[in-house]
């Protein structure tokens, strides 16, 4: 091939490098390791982890653990799923297209508004673009974010509106009280509530719409647990603008926090203002159906600096995974999944309101409790955690320094909580509170 | 085709693999036209809810909802993945995404329960396994890259591109230099640069190239000023060229008060042969979906970690990995932390483990014959097609991707559009194609290190039949094409001018004006 | 009814006071099949030059500036509906905006049909 290419050695190919940049340094990395080498490397890596399945599980805040049916990951990994491209070349990507327009019909379906792309990396950055899509489409600038918004998703909207005067982030909500109603003035681009909110309480949306609409605002919804869209009202019919969710909770597993799945839809006369991709359907030279990436002029590849964000990359292959298992599940089995993770909230909650020292702070919930425990939360949670129990999140892990939520854990319980867990939860929690 | 511990690829080589034929690929209809909402492919024991927690708030609308059951969800899934080109298929020359193996191992080691089944809020000392991963990574992107620190939070390349910006930009706010409000980019840039820059509050200075493709530090040095905030270099280029300057940019850079940000989406090219750290860069976004393997997924997800130089260590985003007493600790929150996260939770676990994975696999050796059998089969392909296509920058010699423009297509009123439809034919995914920017018709051709000699030369004499039947004045067999693919060419115009974004029940639409 | 044409090929039909703006045949011709057109508010002030609307084919978007100063008095919601006017008749009813002329002097400056036809050659 040298010869060919009439290069002496493959050191003349990179004769544009700089010499003493050039293969000059020695690095501190080991040389090549057979597959079985490597495995063992790993599984001892993967072997000082405490699985969720290894005992009682009950972490949520943000990501749930359901149980994945074992169709979703066998799809997943066929070739032509896992290792195709964006589709650019339409033509032969009909699969990938095919399966992004399904998606966004199912999340338009849940969401119950008219339209959502083909999916963002992740809820928490999905919720900084829809305010940024709401200051470009009201072109006023004051957003407010909820108390009950999840304190990662309020940090990456204050990193993305950098010392942003116009930005207000309401207190910390425990209790479900808040005053966001109030804060809606002439001035303001969106409110943003999240439902479930970060303490399990329901919100009221339709009020929340209703008040911003007043004032020329819009009404940003955050889902963090999408489940809860298969008992809860939607969205859309109470007259959010922006929907911005995790899909993780269907069809992807819990992976330490990533890769996740941002989902966002809103209204038809949006459209041209909702960043990320879009698959629209088209017919072919022969006339036959067929679909294609649309509206692609609202991006960074054809606007660059005037694109609506620089985004590039979707979350394709969680994509999938969230429409093969949303296609199994359909209404029936998605509606009966959430009532069974009501159902197991419900147990929960009321065998921990049996607890002497544990107060449940929530009326109304969908999987997800805040509890008030008579001792410091992260000390109780870290020795609960060394019986084998995973007890939930205690609220000052994400807001550390607020002696207002010293003693809260925020618990979830899914399809997968079995009575045993609770019972095993409960006898530890009597113990360490006696 | 067998990675063994030579690296080197030894596979009879693939022809083309893009299959036609409707009695294998029938039309397969939307999920939403073979399901109903009384179907359902799991099996959930039944639930009465004979009272609930909701509020009031319990949904009333229609889901509307159509469901499979398992078979035809398999079928469904099955059917539709044949409608798609995939590395594991053919070669996938797109240059800039470098479309390597995906191999297998990773995926085995992302889905042990150690790995998958953890939840990103347990405590900390329950997952040190993650940790101890995440530090390992880490190492290796340091050492690799030769610099301080490094940002792993990043879901993507373009949100890589943002934290590293953002990083720059709280740099020079803290050196009191807030009011430096450009940012230059050379006009052979991927469209994130300027995005991101934008994105941030920057305008946007374009710096132009030189006749042979590559920055000429002049250029920069007279678009230098106190009001320049960084300049955002991919190196090697979009051209496919290592800047010979880069050396000489990076110091005029620092010289005139500002940052170098350095796009890393062509790090396949120089990893474990050329160290960014050693170059002058200050931030390098690294895609590991790219160089490091993990796989494309139909589109994503990826994964941007940020190499940082000692000037912007201090300005990391949360979290971070700190070594403790008694082992490793997550740092989520920092009194004076001025980026704060961007991010939930810590970042794409699922991709550090595969590229750990990778990485191990390689070890420091792999990965710089990887790198150097990069740059070889691209300048193979080069050498083979330089004569019947046209090089706009043929003065260097080409990094792991070669560039042609359409000049040699003039008067054969075939496009480079044409020309990558007519290679969908002949069982090849088209190259990139109009990038860069700054040539006329651009096709970029990266074919990475997993292609062997064999699958590139079949690949060779296929492009040198296209382009000496298009110079002989074939049109139809361009313009016409793809014929043989699941679709036609299909009406981008319609889908624009008529956006239809989802599924409609026939009875639910509004009726067509005609 | 004079017309004159800009480097750029957009052209201005003056009527009087007000100029007629939009793109050229040859224009239309090099973008493709145009998708969308963001049309300026009614009432913005424009100075010659300044970016004044945004035409998108499906792979580019383009700026389309003010060929002299003055007020935007009227635009082509037609265009909002139908954006293939503008590939159809760009230079008829695929006009772009409507613009009360600030100061007529500017158009001496620009290119008349003869001059612009040199330019597309």
């Amino acid at each position: 091939m040298l010869g060919v290419i009439g290069a002496p050695d493959i050191d003349a190919l990179f004769s544009a490098v700089p010499k003493p940049a050039l293969k000059n340094f020695s690095l501190d990395l080991p040389a090549h390791s057979p597959e079985f080498l490597v495995e063992a490397h790993m599984r001892a890596l993967a072997g000082r982890n405490h699985a969720a399945g290894d005992g009682p599980f009950f972490v949520g805040a943000g990501a749930y653990r359901h149980h994945i049916p074992a169709t979703v990951d066998h799809l997943i990994q066929r070739s032509e799923w896992l290792t195709a491209y964006t589709p650019y070349q339409p033509e032969i990507s009909q699969g990938t297209l095919q399966m992004l327009f399904e998606f966004q019909t199912q999340v338009a379906k849940i969401t119950g508004m008219d339209v959502a792309n083909a999916s963002l990396y992740d809820g928490s950055t999905g919720t900084a673009e829809a305010v940024l899509m709401a200051r470009r489409l009201t072109r006023k600038n004051k957003i407010v974010l909820s108390g009950g918004l999840h304190p990662h998703y309020r940090d990456v909207v204050k990193a993305y509106l950098k010392d942003d005067p116009d930005l207000v982030c309401l207190s910390p909500s425990p209790e479900g009280q808040g005053d966001i109603l109030e804060q809606i003035d002439g001035n303001t681009a969106a409110i943003v509530i999240q439902t479930p909110d970060f303490y399990g309480h329901l919100r009221d949306l339709k009020s929340a719409a209703d008040a911003a609409h007043a004032q020329g605002a819009l009404l940003i919804v955050v889902v963090t647990e999408v489940v809860s869209l298969g008992l809860l009202e939607a969205p859309g019919a109470l007259g959010a603008d922006i929907v911005v969710a995790e899909g993780q909770s269907i069809g992807n597993a819990l992976n330490f926090g990533g890769p996740y799945l941002g989902l966002m839809a809103t209204r038809r006369d949006f459209i041209r203002q909702m960043p990320g991709r879009l698959c629209g359907e088209t017919v072919d030279a022969d006339g036959n159906r067929g679909f294609v990436l649309t509206l692609s002029t609202r991006e960074q590849h054809i606007r660059r600096e005037k694109a609506t964000s620089n985004i590039c990359t979707n979350s394709g292959l969680c994509a999938l995974a969230f429409s093969i298992h949303m296609a199994l599940l359909g209404e029936a089995g998605f509606t009966r999944l959430a009532r069974l993770n009501h159902a197991n909230a419900i147990r929960l909650a009321d065998a921990l309101a049996g607890v002497p020292g544990v107060e449940v702070l929530n009326k109304t919930f969908f999987n997800e409790m805040t509890i008030r425990t008579a001792q410091p939360a992260a000390g109780l949670v870290e020795r609960l955690a060394r019986r084998g129990i995973l007890a939930g999140v205690p609220a000052s892990r994400l807001l550390p320094g607020d002696p207002e939520v010293e003693n809260l854990i925020i618990l979830a319980a899914t399809e997968l909580t079995t009575e045993a867990d609770i019972a095993a939860l409960v006898a530890a929690l009597m113990e360490e509170l006696a | 085709m067998s990675m063994n511990n030579q690296g080197r690829p030894t596979g009879v080589g693939t022809a083309g693999t893009i299959a036609s034929g409707s009695a294998l690929l029938p039309d397969e209809p939307l999920l939403f036209e073979i399901g109903d909402t009384e179907h359902s492919g799991v099996d959930l024991p039944e639930v009465d809810l004979a009272e609930d927690r909701l509020g009031g708030f319990a949904r009333k609308s229609k889901l509307d909802l159509a469901g499979l059951t398992e078979p035809e969800a398999m079928r469904h899934y099955v059917r539709l993945s044949r409608l798609n080109h995939s590395i594991d298929s053919g070669m996938y020359p797109l240059g800039s995404c470098t479309m390597k193996h995906n191999p297998r191992l990773n995926e085995k080691m992302a889905r042990l329960p150690g790995f998958s089944d953890i939840h990103p809020l347990q405590p900390v000392s329950t997952v040190q396994g993650a940790l101890e991963l995440m530090n390992q990574l880490s190492h290796w992107l340091m050492t690799l890259t030769n610099t301080a620190a490094v940002a792993l939070s990043p879901k993507a390349g373009a949100h890589g591109e943002l934290l590293g910006m953002m990083a720059i930009k709280a740099a020079q706010e803290a050196k009191g230099e807030a009011h430096r409000k450009i940012v230059l980019v050379p006009e052979s840039a991927h469209g994130t640069n300027p995005a991101t820059a934008a994105f941030l509050g920057y305008s946007v200075k374009p710096v132009p190239a030189r006749d042979d493709g590559t920055v000429d530090v002049e250029a920069v040095k007279a678009a230098l000023s106190p009001e320049v905030a960084a300049i955002m270099l991919t190196n090697p280029n979009t051209c496919g060229l290592f800047e010979p300057q880069v050396i000489e940019i990076a110091r005029a850079v620092h010289e005139a008060g500002a940052f170098f940000y350095c796009d890393g989406a062509n790090f396949n090219a120089i990893m474990g042969v050329v160290r960014p750290g050693d170059l002058g860069i200050d931030a390098m976004h690294i895609n590991l979906h790219k160089t490091f393997s993990t796989p494309h997924g139909g589109g994503g997800p990826g994964a941007g970690p940020v190499v940082l130089s000692e000037a912007l260590a201090p300005f990391a985003p949360v979290p971070f990995i700190k070594r403790v007493q008694d082992g490793l600790d997550l740092v989520e929150h920092v009194e004076e932390q001025a980026l704060g996260r961007v991010t939930a939770f810590h970042g794409q676990m699922g991709m550090y483990v595969r590229a750990l994975t990778y990485m191990l696999s390689h070890g420091a050796d792999g990965l710089a014959q990887a790198a150097e059998d990069a740059v070889l089969n691209a300048n193979y392909i080069k050498a083979r097609l330089e004569h019947l296509f046209s090089v706009p920058f043929p003065d260097y010699p080409t990094m792991h991707e070669a560039l042609f423009d359409d000049s040699f297509l003039k008067g054969t009123g075939v496009s480079t559009l044409d020309f990558a439809k007519a290679m969908i034919d002949e069982g090849f995914h088209p190259m990139t194609m109009y990038f860069p920017l700054v040539v006329h018709g651009a096709m970029l051709v990266e074919p990475t290190e997993s292609e062997s000699k064999q699958t590139l030369d079949r690949f060779c004499d296929v492009m040198a039949d296209l382009a000496s039947d298009a110079k002989a004045g074939n049109t139809e067999r361009f313009t016409a094409a793809p014929m043989k693919a699941p679709r036609r060419r299909l009406d981008e115009t319609r889908a624009a001018r008529q956006p239809v974004l989802k599924w409609e029940r026939p009875d639910d639409l509004p009726q067509a004006a005609e | 009814m004079t017309t004159k044409f800009t480097p750029d090929h957009e052209y201005i039909r003056v009527d009087g006071e007000t100029g007629i703006v939009g793109i050229t045949t040859y224009a239309q011709e090099q973008l493709g099949d145009i998708v969308f057109v963001e049309l300026p508010a009614i009432g913005k002030v424009l100075k010659k030059g300044d970016e004044a609307a945004v035409v998108e084919s499906v792979k580019a978007a383009s700026e389309i500036y003010a060929p002299v100063s003055g007020e935007v008095v009227e635009v082509n919601s037609l265009l909002t509906s139908e954006p293939g006017m503008l590939n159809s008749a760009p230079e008829g009813e695929g006009w772009i905006f409507k613009l009360k002329i600030a100061d007529s002097a500017e158009i001496d400056s620009l290119l008349d049909a003869d001059g612009y036809a040199d330019l597309t050659l």
